[in-house]
């Protein structure tokens, strides 16, 4: 009677989300993704209140905007991380198509912020950079499209992709953001590699590139100008790079002290680009060591799950994402310690952004949903060794 | 249409016989195919992620040892000047034979702008214009609102300056350490030290590097911290060096002259203990090399070890050495003298007819070209020019300055029979000071050759003989004559037995020929004669002696007495005692308190 007047009571397919997600979720990814939002908090206490001084607002404003934003980072990465994976790929297939169309119209309605290039939304209280939301976005729909492609009869899923990622690094190109671009163009590398790229072509592209590099320093002096520069061993101090090595040498092994250092004081990208800088000056190399030892971890532990992974999509999507995250932290810092020519990348978590912060609280979400533990058909392979 | 082939065949084949539906078996088929290959994909996948994971391992790692040798490494370029580290002397001192010293370093403090710190550009560039009278302070609002971030303003600070500096008290002035050369002695010793101006420079450092002389010379080794901060010590007598410079700027006042060298030498160490060269220069303010113009014009130009000159009859002491030493002739053999002598449309005269003969002693003493010609006929040109050459006379000298191999010699094109009768008085062959006091020195210190040295040396350089000690005690002798009888009689310093040989050399016209009233006049002595200890070179350019009625330019009359003043002043700074003729002791007695 009851059942006639209420309709049925809603029965559970299985477990209830919280307990599940908890039991699945890679917990040493998680946490590490959340130290290292701590120390990116830590970090903009110092790093911060210069800038806040030079805007005229209270020391503490950015570090106050670090922690609302990075908050609601945490929650959406937590509440991504909850989705199964064909959720994940419909609002992943949403999100392109909405920032994607931001992307393209940001030559009409975006800003420069004085910068020289037009890369933002100004919504008065915070910026938009759609781009940093296109990056996770664009990672899933490619794995999805690749994954497609190994399908008996499917569509021709890695050309496709291959189009769409070189739509998007001209877009970039525009604006110009090399960066994000370059970073683009190795997401959809190292998915075509695991996907499956010939052998051939990967000589051929390897090949290429050093050839390339071999023809262009030899007959442009203008490039083989920048590569001695860079090469060479003596450091300007007064460049960006000069000061950053040089935090890092006054830091040493133990920092100079909380709050003691000077580097933030002459980098205008302190608190960004440089904060690793920072962090190795006041904390010393302890503290620089365990930001890229979690950063290790993310990276090692998301690839290494995703090497059980038995579904083509979720293992493409995954390493897309991962890999990113992780080349992402390391240009940032191989440019401070000069193993890499300047770039302006900022250091995943760590480095201060409103709008980079949620986006990257959307990708690690994603990450952290394609490498939840799953059944891969163990059973069934036993099963079928068996001769069943 | 693409008809897809059946798969498996047999199967389907058997199936549609038993009447049965073929496509369950194709779907079952398909299914299990595609397994199959997702198997195959996940395995290759597999591999190529755990490269993948790899490379990140590297790539991580690599970071991480380069953030660690950079932690390891001390800072090296600090950003601003901290006084407490302690500025270690870059370059070497250089000192004198005593110790004293020539050049130093002085720390000091450069002077540059970071605009990007600066609090009041507009004020900071009045006050710096304040402060230095040289700068203009439009031109430095201009820097300091431009576009540049950084700026040199000054090289080297006074302290009263850099306080001023500081009393502006903007933070985006900023001081860098410096090390300048410093030349506490100014004009003294200016050519052989030469000069230092900065190489390189950084914010907190700059390279002094040398630009002319001995700093120059010895660049490499005065920068050379291995050394660990040696000094570099110098054959030159700062006090000599001091009376010597004193002395011939007095004498080249007095005799009008425009320019003048001195060069001192030790006989037996080839030391050269003082070199002077006027006009001279202040090293610590070098002055600019001449774009236009004659080079030997500028302060700069050395005269002792660059200026080539044919020096005169103070080669006749070599022609006779030689002469006696091939045993041709004796201080008594008499040689034809008679004025003019005509060699093809060529006459060679004396400045006064001496008569028929004269004794190889008087062609010196009287400076008769006729013989000198003469004798220089008996030795031929091949001997004679080997035996300069064996004097170091026909190439540059190894003195250790970067200038001495522009100082090269200037042969006749054709050494022809002519050559060799004017080459022995001194004409047709340029030579320096310094090459003479080689050669002077080589032929009178007993014999044996030495060769020009700016360095201390240990010992008595024992070089190949040149002449008998036999014959150089007879050539003393007769440059003894010289002073005491002939054309240098007010050489006499009493006490110091000089010997010595005047010279007055008519200057080549730049287009050929010889001015009629401009000569260089030269004595070149040795003293003391019997015990000889150094070799005294002393050239005066266009001198001309007016307390006469009639000007008088010989050497005799210009420099000779210079000379004799400077080794009146010199010889006691030498530690020569003057030889006083000893009478009969009248009394001694000890004061014993």
């Amino acid at each position: 009677m009851t059942e006639m007047v209420y309709g049925i009571a809603p029965a559970r397919s299985g477990d209830p989300v919280l307990p599940r997600w908890w039991r699945t979720v890679d917990k040493w990814t998680m946490s590490a993704i959340l130290l290292l939002f701590g120390i990116g908090l830590l970090l903009g206490l110092a790093a911060s209140p210069p800038l806040a001084a030079r805007n005229g607002l209270q020391s503490f404003h950015y570090v106050e905007r670090q922690l609302f934003f990075g908050g609601l980072a945490m929650v959406t990465m937590m509440l991504v991380s909850m989705m199964s994976p064909v959720m994940v790929r419909r609002l992943a297939v949403l999100g392109f198509a909405v920032s994607f169309v931001a992307l393209a119209l940001l030559p009409m309605f975006g800003t420069d912020f004085g910068k020289g290039a037009v890369r933002w939304y100004s919504f008065g209280f915070a910026s938009v950079q759609p781009s940093e939301f296109l990056k996770p976005a664009f990672v899933v729909l490619s794995a999805w499209l690749m994954a497609a492609s190994q399908e008996v009869g499917g569509p021709p899923g890695k050309a496709l992709s291959f189009v769409m990622a070189i739509t998007i690094v001209g877009l970039l190109a525009m604006q110009p953001d090399f960066g994000q671009a370059a970073l683009m163009l190795f997401a959809w590398g190292v998915m075509y590699f695991v996907a499956g790229a010939p052998v051939m072509i990967l000589t051929t592209i390897a090949g290429g590139v050093v050839g390339f590099g071999v023809l262009a320093y030899n007959s442009s002096e203008h490039f083989a100008r920048r590569i001695d520069g860079f090469l060479s061993a003596e450091i300007d101090p007064r460049t960006q790079i000069g000061y950053a090595t040089n935090a890092i040498q006054e830091g040493g092994y133990f920092g100079v002290g909380v709050g003691e250092g000077q580097v933030k004081w002459s980098l205008p990208d302190a608190h960004t680009d440089f904060i690793i800088a920072v962090a190795a000056e006041e904390y010393g190399l302890i503290l620089v060591m365990l930001i890229i030892l979690l950063f290790t971890v993310i990276v090692m532990r998301s690839l290494f799950r995703l090497m059980k992974e038995r579904d083509p999509f979720i293992r493409l999507a995954g390493t897309g994402l991962a890999c990113m995250f992780g080349v992402q932290a390391m240009i940032n810092m191989g440019v401070a310690v000069r193993l890499l020519p300047a770039k302006g990348m900022t250091l995943p978590f760590v480095s201060y952004g409103g709008s980079s912060l949620i986006a990257g609280g959307i990708a690690v979400g994603m990450l952290l949903a394609f490498t939840r533990t799953r059944p891969q058909g163990e059973i069934a392979d036993i099963f079928r060794r068996r001769g069943h | 249409m693409i008809r897809t082939p059946l798969r498996p065949l047999a199967r389907v084949l058997s199936a549609r016989a038993r009447g049965e539906n073929p496509d369950d078996i194709e779907r079952e088929n398909l299914a299990q195919r595609h397994e199959a290959m997702r198997d195959r994909m996940r395995h290759r996948a597999e591999g190529r992620l755990f490269v993948l994971a790899m490379c990140f391992l590297c790539a991580y790692v690599v970071v991480g040892v380069r953030m660690g040798m950079l932690a390891g490494s001390e800072p090296t370029e600090a950003q601003v000047a901290s006084t407490d580290s302690e500025i270690v002397a870059q370059r070497a001192n250089i000192v004198d034979r005593n110790g004293r010293i020539l050049a130093t370093n002085l720390s000091t403090h450069s002077l540059y702008a970071q605009i990007r710190d600066m609090v009041d550009p507009v004020r900071a560039a009045q006050q710096l214009a304040v402060i230095f009278p040289d700068l203009d302070a439009a031109k430095l609002q201009a820097q300091f609102t431009g576009k540049a971030k950084f700026i040199w303003i000054k090289r080297k600070l006074s302290p009263e300056q850099m306080q001023a500096v500081h009393d502006i008290g903007d933070p985006g002035l900023l001081f860098g350490p410096r090390e300048m050369r410093l030349y506490p002695n100014g004009r003294l010793a200016s050519h052989i030290l030469g000069g230092a101006s900065f190489g390189r420079e950084g914010v907190d450092s700059a390279e002094v590097i040398g630009v002319a002389g001995v700093e120059k010379a010895f660049d490499g080794w005065l920068r050379d911290p291995a050394n660990n901060g040696a000094p570099l010590q110098l054959s030159i007598d700062l006090t000599v060096q001091a009376a010597a410079r004193e002395v011939l700027y007095g004498g080249m006042r007095l005799m009008n002259a425009k320019g003048a060298s001195l060069v001192m030498m030790d006989v037996h160490t080839g030391e050269i203990v003082s070199m002077v060269s006027l006009p001279d220069f202040d090293p610590n303010d070098r002055p600019r090399p001449l774009l236009t113009g004659d080079a030997s014009d500028s302060p700069i130009f050395n005269r002792a070890v660059q200026g080539v000159y044919e020096l005169g009859s103070v080669f006749k002491p070599l022609t006779v050495a030689q002469a006696m030493e091939l045993g041709l002739m004796g201080p008594d053999t008499m040689i034809d003298s008679r004025s003019p002598l005509v060699w093809g449309k060529f006459r060679i005269r004396d400045f006064h007819n001496y008569g028929a003969q004269l004794s190889v002693t008087d062609v010196i003493v009287k400076s008769s070209n006729v013989g000198a010609a003469h004798i220089a006929m008996q030795i031929g040109g091949k001997r004679q020019r080997e035996f300069l050459g064996a004097l170091g006379l026909l190439e540059p000298t190894p003195i250790e300055m970067v200038e001495a191999p522009t100082g090269r010699p200037l042969l006749p094109p054709k050494w022809s029979e002519l050559s060799t009768m004017t080459i022995s008085y001194g004409h047709g062959l340029s030579v320096s000071p310094v090459h003479l006091a080689a050669a002077y020195a080589s032929v009178l210190n007993g014999g044996t050759r030495v060769r020009p040295t700016l360095l201390k040396q240990t010992g008595p350089q024992y070089g190949e003989r040149v002449v008998s000690e036999r014959n150089s005690a007879e050539v003393r002798k007769m440059m003894r004559a010289v002073v005491t009888r002939g054309t240098a009689s007010f050489g006499e310093v009493k006490g110091y037995s000089v010997a010595g040989k005047t010279g007055s050399a008519d200057k080549p016209k730049p287009r050929g020929g010889y001015y009629k009233d401009k000569v260089i006049a030269t004595f070149a002595s040795v003293f003391p004669s019997e015990d000889p200890r150094y070799v005294m070179i002393l050239t005066l350019d266009e001198p001309t002696e007016t307390s006469g009625s009639i000007p008088r330019r010989t050497a005799g009359w210009t420099a000779v007495p210079v000379a004799a003043e400077m080794i009146r002043r010199t010889a006691p700074l030498l530690g020569l005692r003057p030889q006083v003729e000893t009478g009969p002791i009248v009394a001694s007695f000890r004061t014993s308190n």
